[in-house]
């Protein structure tokens, strides 16, 4: 009993399988989008407070007595003052302070307090005496790094339970920082000091920073642009233009597409064969990186820039070499401005994808502890210096939880990277690209 | 003279070359520009480039084999009684760098070097007063050695300096000689500009040659050191610095198929059914975002795989399957490795699929709906056949990603070589020990550093295959078509 109106046994079989297929198409993409959503959501999560850091802010007595002892006021003599030395300066500070505006410690020791300063500020202050021996004896407001547990007290990461497990920290130091806040000598602010500080020791979270990090990467960045983009461009165009069809160009093409397929690491092994090994480059140098990201760039520029060529309408080419322009005059006069476009999306796409890079920096040792940023270039490109992705992979393998807030807020440094240079591609690809 | 301003130079002697050889060009036409071959501005051009490129290509191989070259008459010069026990050449060479920059510093600031040398207490005063540091006291043959050179890198500096002016002169001159108005100057210099393109292509082929040649090197050295039998056939991978290692290279290869299998098994599945909605069911507006958002999939770094692998997938694993079944308690493993592994991999599926369903002319599904199948018969019956070689090298192009990625494995699989079939264990990769190997401090003379060279050549092979049968696969598929 079937008709048009009255669907059979079979015919609903059918059209339900259909929708089953199709739930399952919508099931796939829904999936997809989801592991998207929850990957940006866990980084975003756990990166976000990287950008938020604890202060201490109070005034600092520095002591002549303690910090200079001879009383000369030379910075030769005062070097010999280590961050010790300081470290007790800024906690007998604080320490009165905190008596001045009569906040109860129960009953802490002026070591309890100090550990509450990360180590690191000791060191600053020293850079800042040392760089300006007029501050002695002076009082001066100074701003410290709360220690990376009172800090990570603040962003739910350290708490009272987990506290009086951990050595490094106790309750009362947690119920004091609470007070401080209230006092208004402990804040949370803004840490410009994650983009621009230098990488920080195993101890010390709380001031680790990627400025060497940054840098490093646009040295490795502007190396690879140098060298690729010319070189990628000229590969391009003589395989486009001028290489005639034969063996040799068959192989240079098949060439490059599974060059374009090779793992990274593999690069990463040429890297420190040849360049490290055979040419003696130094270690963890910008230059190295760039180089060996470079080979890597180099197919993902050609492909594109291949297809940029090939858009071109040979009408172009006809019409200029039929007014006497030569094949050359022809390509860079002509097809290279058309196609220009194109070849810079690809320039930047590629560029994108070796600045996320990570297994081949490893092989050449960008993983080394660097705290000093590199000279400027050119001889800075030999200097040793840390990459983003390199520094990241750098904190995960650390132990104190600190640095896992730290490595998630760099891949969200990295990821803005990632999606400004994605965007000047769109934009430029939207507005430039012709079509014939 | 610095290179630096060598190259200045030789930028402005092109320069003046550029505007001589225009010169010369317009007078010898007396300024009737019809009469000359090409445009006058080839002249110069080709007379700047006649001075500068050799010139140029002089100091950029004088500039890489300069240091080599020294460094090996250098070390030659070294007391072999003066490498300090635990220490190896490398640094002692090292340090003779830093004790040579360190004295030209000196010298620059006026100090007399010629006394510090023969005092090597107060050469390293000097010296940290200065600011550089020594890994060791400065021994007589390594002060030697620095003095040595200083000396023949000044003297390397005058003759590079005296043979690129030479150079470039000659050039100069001899294009100038040639500029008469038939000169052919355009094809010149574009016969020029030729040999530049192609070298640029060829650096693509050097590439290739390099990886193999280093790989195979490497790999020789290794085999030399250790069986190949043993390598190949062994099923215990334990490396022990100091000797005694078995490195058999089975658990790795297991550890690896496994991650990628899983991978496969998570991205697979998704990434077809993705494929197959946009083509054949979503409107276009649907298709022009969903298709770009799953491609940023493709666009995120691995590291960042790698991090939510190890602080979220791995540890949610753990705590809500590993661990209550007993399977279990580690938070790196092969399943969270695999699943994170597949996230990346879909859009490789995914993209690659979309396009080669798209290829499949319409006329064959026309005539399976003309015919009355439902939309979803015509796709399983029709459209995936005839798509399917090229569905089969997208996901072998998609296995050749899983096989060959680092970062992932490195954060989320463990780093224990293991042969089990238990996914919740941790267990390790073959791109995992070429990193672990090659990191940290590395000496080109034990098997265990050198394995990773036979690790990458083995993975470099296998994904080179996939490659190849994958593109000629796909290939194969669009001629069909076409």
């Amino acid at each position: 009993m079937s008709s048009l109106f009255t669907q059979d046994k079979k015919t609903t079989a059918r059209n339900a399988a259909e929708k089953r297929f199709r739930a399952y198409g919508v099931v796939a993409i829904t999936l997809a989008l989801l592991a998207l959503v929850w990957l940006l959501i866990s980084i975003f999560g756990a990166g976000l407070p990287a950008f938020r850091q604890t202060f201490l802010t109070f005034p600092v007595t520095l002591d002549v007595a303690v910090l200079d002892k001879q009383g000369h006021a030379l910075p030769a003599e005062m070097a010999k003052v280590t961050t010790i030395g300081y470290g007790k300066v800024l906690a007998s500070s604080l320490a009165a302070e905190i008596a001045a505006q009569g906040i109860d410690t129960g009953g802490m020791t002026a070591k309890d307090l100090a550990d509450m300063i990360s180590e690191e500020s000791a060191a600053t202050l020293r850079n800042k005496v040392l760089g300006n021996p007029a501050l002695l004896g002076q009082t001066i407001s100074f701003t410290a790094l709360a220690n990376g547990r009172i800090d990570g007290f603040f962003k739910g990461r350290v708490t009272m339970e987990s506290a009086k497990l951990d050595k490094n920290t106790s309750p009362e130091k947690l119920v004091l920082a609470g007070k401080l806040r209230d006092a208004g000598i402990l804040s949370i602010r803004f840490n410009t000091g994650f983009l621009t500080m230098p990488d920080a020791s195993d101890k010390r979270p709380e001031a680790a920073g990627l400025g060497v990090a940054i840098i490093g990467s646009l040295y490795m960045m502007f190396v690879v642009l140098v060298l690729a983009l010319p070189i990628g461009v000229a590969a391009s165009v003589y395989l486009e233009e001028f290489a005639p069809k034969n063996r040799w160009t068959d192989l240079i093409e098949v060439n490059i597409a599974n060059l374009a397929a090779v793992p990274s690491i593999v690069y990463g092994i040429l890297g420190l064969a040849i360049f490290i090994n055979f040419a003696g480059l130094p270690q963890s140098a910008p230059i190295v990186g760039g180089l060996v990201l470079t080979l890597m760039t180099l197919p993902r520029i050609i492909i594109p820039t291949r297809a940029a060529l090939k858009a071109v309408p040979p009408s172009i080419r006809d019409a200029a070499l039929g007014i006497g322009a030569s094949k050359l005059q022809t390509v860079t006069h002509h097809v290279l401005p058309l196609a220009m476009p194109g070849i810079l999306t690809g320039t930047i796409i590629g560029l994108a994808q070796a600045l996320g890079e990570t297994a081949p920096l490893l092989l050449i040792g960008m993983v080394a502890f660097v705290r000093d940023f590199p000279g400027a270039p050119p001889s800075g490109l030999f200097d040793p210096a840390s990459a983003l992705p390199v520094q990241i992979y750098n904190w995960t393998q650390r132990s104190d939880p600190g640095f896992v807030e730290r490595a998630s807020g760099a891949i969200i440094v990295l990821l803005v990277f990632l999606i400004a240079m994605n965007t000047v591609a769109i934009i430029l690809r939207r507005k430039y690209e012709r079509r014939w | 003279m610095s290179v630096g301003l060598l190259c200045l130079i030789l930028i402005a002697l092109a320069a003046t070359g550029y505007v001589m050889g225009r010169r010369r060009a317009l007078s010898s036409a007396a300024g009737d520009i019809r009469i000359l071959h090409s445009l006058p501005s080839f002249y110069g051009r080709i007379t700047a480039l006649m001075a500068g490129v050799p010139a140029f290509l002089l100091v950029a191989v004088w500039v890489v084999a300069q240091p080599i070259y020294i460094e090996h008459r250098a070390f030659a010069l070294i007391d072999p009684a003066d490498i300090p026990e635990g220490s190896s050449p490398q640094l002692v060479i090292a340090d003779v760098h830093r004790l040579a920059d360190g004295l030209d510093m000196l010298a620059a600031a006026g100090s007399d070097t010629a006394a510090l040398v023969r005092d090597p207490v107060a050469l390293k005063a000097a010296l940290n007063g200065a600011g550089v540091a020594l890994g060791n006291d400065p021994k007589p043959s390594t002060i030697v050695a620095a003095e040595a050179t200083r000396a023949m890198a000044t003297r390397a500096r005058l003759v590079l300096t005296g043979l690129a002016l030479v150079l470039a002169g000659v050039g100069m001159f001899v294009a100038l000689r040639r500029i008469k108005p038939e000169y052919r100057a355009r094809n010149a210099t574009e016969s020029f500009a030729m040999w530049l393109l192609v070298g640029s292509s060829l650096i693509a082929v050097l590439t290739t040659v390099g990886i193999v040649a280093s790989l195979l090197s490497e790999t020789v050295h290794f085999f030399e050191l250790y069986p190949a039998w043993d390598f190949f056939f062994s099923t215990v991978w334990s490396p022990k610095f100091g000797g005694g290692s078995s490195l058999g290279i089975w658990p790795l290869v297991w550890g690896t198929l496994y991650v990628s299998a899983i991978s496969l098994v998570v991205a697979v599945p998704i990434g077809l059914m993705s494929a197959i909605y946009l083509a054949e069911y979503a409107s276009r507006r649907t298709r022009s975002w969903v298709k770009p958002a799953i491609e940023i999939l493709a666009g995120i770094p691995t590291i960042v795989y790698g991090l939510f692998a190890l602080i979220t997938v791995g540890p949610l694993l753990r705590d809500w399957i590993a661990q209550p079944m007993g399977w279990g308690n580690s938070s790196s493993s092969v399943m969270t490795a695999g699943l994170v592994m597949g996230i990346m991999v879909i859009p490789f599926v995914s993209s690659l699929s979309d396009d080669i369903i798209n290829a499949v002319p319409q006329s064959l599904r026309d005539g399976s709906l003309g015919l009355g199948a439902t939309p979803s018969e015509t796709v399983r019956q029709v459209v995936l056949p005839a798509a399917l070689p090229g569905i089969v090298g997208a996901i072998l192009l998609a296995a050749s990603r899983a096989i060959g990625e680092t970062m992932i494995v490195v954060m989320g699989a463990g780093a224990a070589a293991k042969l089990s079939l238990n996914p919740f264990e941790a267990m390790t990769t073959v791109t995992v020990k070429i990193v672990s190997q090659l990191t940290g401090d590395t000496e080109f003379n034990s098997p265990e550093t050198l394995v990773a060279f036979a690790l990458g050549l083995t993975l470099f092979t296998f994904t080179l295959c996939l490659n190849i049968l994958a593109l000629v696969i796909v290939r194969k598929y669009r001629e069909q078509y076409e």
